[in-house]
């Protein structure tokens, strides 16, 4: 037919053509494509890791030539990233829409009420892991991360505690500290962890749990430095950093005796709810070459990211895990909303 | 010097035909964003950005910097020939721009702005180049406590050197205090005055509320008093420009004033919106003609502008050596460095030398690039203004409509620039003044973020804000200049004993 057509077309109708010849192997082949430009919506503020994230993606879509239409990259950061949320559960079965967030998607809706739970959206994948790290500032009067909760058991007077946002993972995570190491640190929230890393560079908090990528400039910089990761083994970047400091030196919090073996949380991907498994599947493996070329890889290893690629099954698991771990901490700061 | 040998060699780098073309591109698209308003540098250089992935570092930076330095002057062009700020930042500059355009004096009161902007970009720049490392280690003593005093001292000088019934400042302010709460609280992880609608979540965009307020609420006015432009009968020669440059020399009190401010809000990062509203304050207070500031006084142009642009400068500094970025549009451009493979921070200058002084050369390069740009448009752009006003007017709420839709691509923010617009013509008739509101919507969040940050710190104690000589002395000269009308005229009474002539405007909080 479509031979036909083509032969009995004029010259004028060429561009016609070439249209109606691009939209046809869709209608012949089961696997689904996009038609229509992908909006990659990031919840976040411009200029953030996941503002990053989602424009490294779009490049490499673009560069790699992994999809037949236009891709928009849109910064929906309002609310903690819950703008982006909403805009997907409003644009139930929009194919053609996916969001870049952590997991501040499923974590969210626990602390605020904002009418829609992370099962009414389809997540594709979680690309990638950040590990949590524990600062200090140089030349602090503690020399380890044991030392350091001594010294907030002894007095917590003057000791603070610094991150970015509140009721996010920072805050979570030094919540669970003061849990298990039966301490009252004071969290203070900033906007961003490079605003948490520079306080803590300028002396003004004691502490902070920023991402490795967040505070590695201060640590080059011979600022601050790393007591701790939260991950059951030492990373595993052993390329020197900072002087003759590599990633794979830090110890594990585990190690230093936080009671806390591991804490990370996943760069997710997903996408509105009522979308056939085609077009999950569709996603799922763009997302998997996106994540197997060299810039990717470039980006993960530059920001010292746990390389983790999670779909389908798995990531379910991973997200309900991850809540039911946090939930009986919020539950006991009072920021459960339901 | 080191530094000049640096800089030299920046500018080789970046003396090519290629650069120097990227720059004018740069520029021309920066003024193309900053004259729409909402649009603004932000935005702009987001929907850049991925076109730099392609090209080198220094060639990136140069184009996107070039349309920063682009939207600021652009900015200014809308504020002065429509009352529409195209860029926060400009807001002050229409206090005075505004009625010198009406009054036919559009040309003068552009070059004056353009002329006035270079020379405090260029002195941003200039802090920039030789004190680089020096700043960085000041702007790192700075904490939440530091930064609540800066805002502080922003507020209190535009309260105390105001001419408007104090009350009904507070009550303008109290309004931009309540718009900036909306959306997500930092401090607490709370959402405030949404009434769980999700559109509100985004919190009230300050352009929206701005291009209502000014541009809407004008247009209201100017529709009442009789569908005319006064500038229509302004004529506008080159010579114009000349003219005005031969009178600069004499505001340079003024323009040094200024910059102090511009620098001093860029760095510690006050931001360029708070350093243009207290140079024009400052300005307004210290000037012999004070009586005719607001009624289209040069010198009302001059100070925000200065002060704008070397603020939006030395901006860039806490982002390149600190990694925090002083303004909307550094935050971006910090997106662009990591993407680019840079790390910002205390080591960039050490290890990214070339990519460094190539931008540093490029600031000042682009700066004056921008300026031949600007000033060769603005006999045209000062000519717009004799098109007949029911050509002009809806064409400018056609750009208003599409400036509010395009700051979050939501049709809900072209309603609130509607409402907004309402708000501003009542403001106007009931002689409120639209500036503390404006001021208030801007800092408001900042403010209140680092107060509640600085009780954290402090166990709630208000101590915290006279904890070290910084602070203190920042907090009090805030608080000094809140009660100046007060103490201006207690020390008139006690120096010159003679009988007090009539009450200079007081205001009293």
């Amino acid at each position: 037919m479509r031979n036909a057509f083509v032969r009995r077309t004029s010259r004028l109708f060429l561009g016609c053509t070439l249209i109606a010849a691009g939209t046809l192997p869709a209608l012949a082949h089961a696997a689904w494509q996009p038609d229509k430009n992908v909006e990659i919506v990031v919840a976040g503020g411009p200029g953030g890791g996941t503002d990053q994230l989602g424009r490294l993606i779009q490049s490499i879509i673009t560069t790699h030539k992994l999809l037949d239409v236009n891709t928009i990259v849109l910064n929906k950061g309002g609310g903690n990233g819950a703008e982006a949320f909403l805009d997907l559960k409003m644009n139930k079965g929009d194919a053609e829409k996916l969001v870049i967030g952590t997991n501040n998607i499923y974590l969210l809706p626990l602390v605020s009420k904002l009418g829609y739970q992370w099962q009414e959206l389809t997540p594709v994948a979680a690309v990638a892991e950040d590990d949590f790290i524990l600062w200090s500032y140089k030349g602090a009067p503690w020399k380890d991360a044991k030392g350091f909760y001594e010294a907030v058991k002894a007095d917590p007077s003057n000791l603070r505690m610094g991150g970015s946002q509140s009721k996010d993972v920072d805050q979570t995570l030094t919540l669970l500290l003061n849990q298990t190491n039966n301490a009252k640190l004071v969290y203070i929230p900033f906007k961003s962890g490079s605003e948490a890393a520079t306080q803590l560079a300028g002396k003004h908090i004691a502490a902070n749990v920023n991402n490795p990528s967040e505070s590695i400039s201060q640590w080059r910089g011979d600022q601050v430095e790393p007591l701790c990761v939260f991950s059951q083994e030492r990373m595993s970047y052993t390329e020197k950093v900072a002087g003759d400091k590599s990633w794979s030196d830090v110890p594990t919090c585990h190690e230093q005796g936080l009671g806390i073996d591991q804490y990370r949380f996943p760069r997710t991907v997903f996408m509105p709810g009522d979308v056939s498994p085609e077009q999950r599947t569709f996603y799922v493996e763009l997302m998997r070459k996106v994540t197997q070329t060299d810039e990717f890889k470039a980006y993960v290893k530059q920001n010292a990211l746990v390389p983790t690629f999670l779909e389908g099954e798995p990531l379910t698991a991973y997200i309900e895990k991850d809540t039911a771990r946090v939930t009986p901490v919020f539950k006991e700061a009072g920021w459960l909303k339901n | 010097m080191s530094e000049f040998d640096s800089l030299l060699q920046g500018m080789n780098l970046i003396l090519t035909p290629g650069h120097i073309g990227l720059m004018v591109i740069g520029v021309l698209l920066g003024i193309l964003v900053g004259v729409l308003p909402g649009l603004g540098a932000p935005n702009g250089v987001a929907l850049l950005l991925p076109l730099t992935f392609t090209m080198s570092p220094v060639s990136a930076i140069i184009l996107l910097s070039c349309m920063y330095w682009g939207a600021l002057f652009g900015g200014s062009i809308t504020s002065i020939l429509f009352n529409i700020p195209g860029e926060p930042s400009s807001v002050a500059t229409t206090f005075d721009g505004y009625p010198m355009a009406r009054e036919g004096r559009a040309a003068e009161a552009l070059t004056a702005a353009f002329s006035s902007a270079l020379i405090g970009a260029l002195c941003g720049v200039l802090l920039l180049t030789f004190l680089s490392t020096r700043i960085a280690e000041f702007a790192m003593s700075f904490s939440s406590p530091e930064f609540f005093a800066v805002y502080l001292l922003a507020f209190c000088t535009f309260i105390g050197m105001s001419k408007n019934p104090p009350l009904k400042t507070v009550v303008a302010m109290m309004i931009g205090f309540a718009m900036a709460a909306v959306g997500m609280d930092t401090v607490s992880g709370n959402l405030r005055l949404t009434f769980d609608q999700p559109i509100l979540m985004t919190g009230i965009s300050f352009e929206v509320a701005v291009i209502g307020l000014f541009g809407i609420g004008e247009i209201l006015c100017t529709v009442e008093e009789g569908l005319v432009f006064r500038g229509e009968h302004a004529r506008i020669t080159p010579m114009v420009i000349l003219r005005t440059w031969a009178k600069l020399p004499r505001y340079w009190w003024t323009i040094v004033r200024s910059t102090l401010v511009g620098c001093w809000m860029g760095i510690t990062p006050g931001g360029p919106t708070a350093a243009s509203f207290m140079s024009y304050s400052l300005a307004r207070r210290f000037s012999k003609n004070r009586e005719n500031f607001g009624k289209g006084e040069i010198e009302g142009v001059i100070a925000p502008e200065t002060a704008d642009h070397a603020a939006g400068t030395s901006a860039l500094l806490p982002m390149l050596t600190l990694g925090i970025p002083g303004s909307a549009t550094a935050a971006v451009m910090l997106g662009g460095l990591m993407i680019w493979g840079l790390h910002p921070g205390p080591t960039l200058f050490v290890e990214q030398h070339d990519f460094v002084w190539g931008l540093i050369a490029s600031m000042y390069l682009g700066n004056v690039v921008s300026l031949i740009v600007v000033l060769a448009t603005v006999p045209l752009f000062a000519s717009i203004l004799r098109i007949p006003f029911s050509i002009i007017a809806p064409i400018i709420i056609m750009v208003c409509a599409i400036g509010a839709y395009s700051v979050h691509n939501s049709f809900f923010d072209v309603v609130l620039m509607l409402g907004f617009g309402a708000l501003g013509y009542l403001f106007k008739k009931l002689g409120y003044p639209i500036a503390p509101l404006v001021l208030a919507a801007v800092l408001g969040d900042k403010a209140e973020d680092a107060f509640r940050q600085s009780m954290l710190f402090s166990d709630g104690q208000l101590g915290i804000f006279w904890s070290n000589p910084l602070v203190g002395s920042l907090t009090t000269a805030a608080l000094l200049m809140l009660f100046w009308p007060l103490i201006s005229k207690a020390l008139q009474g006690l120096i010159g004993l003679r009988k007090s002539h009539i009450a200079k405007p007081k205001s009293v909080l």
